[in-house]
């Protein structure tokens, strides 16, 4: 295990933890709104604001999947120091980390239970770039349209067609993120 | 005694009394967290005799941490209770005993514990042996 594994977590858990719990709360209630997320060193190839997110919001009780470049042999080993979090397959998986393309097809992801909407997935997309320039976002927590840079549109409709089902997604992008719940409608412009 | 068993000191300075490690050693050289001092629990296990079947025996509390010191080492320590300066110490001496002035730390701190906790245990252990009772049967009389 390399002295960089052992590093880059948060220097003041408490203060920090909850600073990035506000913005990605704040992120999940106000879709497309761009914040930034501070406080760890990532080991590479992860981007800052997916691996606060992951010591923010995942511990020994949240299994994660690791997806395509992202499951490699430094982040396993970051993960198992300074999370603890069980790496399981997609479909076993509370906490998704990966780009786009790698975490295809979304659909193998847990959307919930009629009973239980909350046993699902939320899926951490790391992208190249998260700008307001893209597809159309309407619904909760929006006042009247914003935009944001998605992969793509069609996945997002039929994932907002299962609700209250479905997965969540957070973009994350250098030390960035926008949050699009299941609740969000996505047209293409 | 010789350290060669990283586990064996990491068992000596957690077991250690936190003010009497804390006396051996009063200066700490510069360290860096890598991970501050943590409370949680953990669940121990015992086995009967210990030989029987393994069983939970409750939760304690235990405190971890873990540190780099300015060459670059890196130590770790769990250690019981909700002390935070005694798993900082305990995770110091495991990052100062990889190096080579381990023989130093050996002497002047792990041995003089080492040397009393059994001084400890020693004394327990006649205390309890006094107490000793050994049972038998007489023969009676109808068996005979």
């Amino acid at each position: 295990m390399s002295a960089h594994t052992l590093q880059g977590g948060f220097a003041n858990a408490p203060i920090q933890s909850a600073q990035a719990f506000r913005a990605v709360l704040d992120a999940m209630a106000r879709p497309g709104k761009i914040m930034a997320l501070r406080g760890a060193a990532p080991p590479a190839p992860l981007s800052i604001a997916a691996v606060v997110v992951l010591l923010t919001l995942t511990d020994p009780t949240t299994p994660l999947h690791l997806a395509g470049a992202a499951d490699c042999a430094p982040v396993r080993d970051w993960v198992a120091f300074h999370i603890g979090a069980r790496l399981v397959e997609a479909e076993d998986a509370a906490f998704a980390l990966g780009t786009w393309a790698a975490l295809q097809p979304v659909t193998r992801f847990a959307i919930g239970q009629p009973d239980y909407p909350d046993r699902s997935a939320t899926l951490i997309v790391e992208m190249d770039r998260l700008t307001n320039h893209g597809p159309v976002l309407t619904g909760p927590g929006i006042e009247t349209a914003t935009w944001l840079s998605l992969p793509e549109t069609a996945a997002f409709r039929t994932n907002r067609a299962l609700f209250p089902l479905g997965f969540d997604c957070l973009f994350t992008c250098g030390d960035r993120i926008a949050g699009l719940p299941r609740s969000t409608k996505v047209e293409a412009l | 005694m010789v350290w060669n068993s990283r586990k064996d000191w990491m068992a000596v300075v957690a077991k250690a009394d936190p003010a009497r490690l804390a006396a051996l050693m009063p200066d700490l050289p510069d360290h860096s967290f890598l991970r501050r001092p943590e409370v949680g629990a953990v669940m121990v296990q015992g086995r009967a005799g210990g030989t029987g079947a393994p069983f939970n025996l409750g939760e304690i509390t235990v405190t971890r941490c873990s540190v780099q010191l300015a060459d670059g080492s890196v130590g770790h320590a769990w250690v019981q209770g909700r002390d935070g300066p005694h798993a900082t110490r305990a995770a110091i001496v495991d990052a100062l005993m990889q190096a080579p002035q381990a023989a130093v730390l050996g002497q002047g701190v792990l041995d003089v514990l080492q040397h009393e906790s059994q001084a400890k245990r020693q004394v327990r252990s006649e205390k309890a042996a006094a107490t000793k009772v050994d049972f038998f049967t007489l023969v009676r009389g109808e068996d005979a």
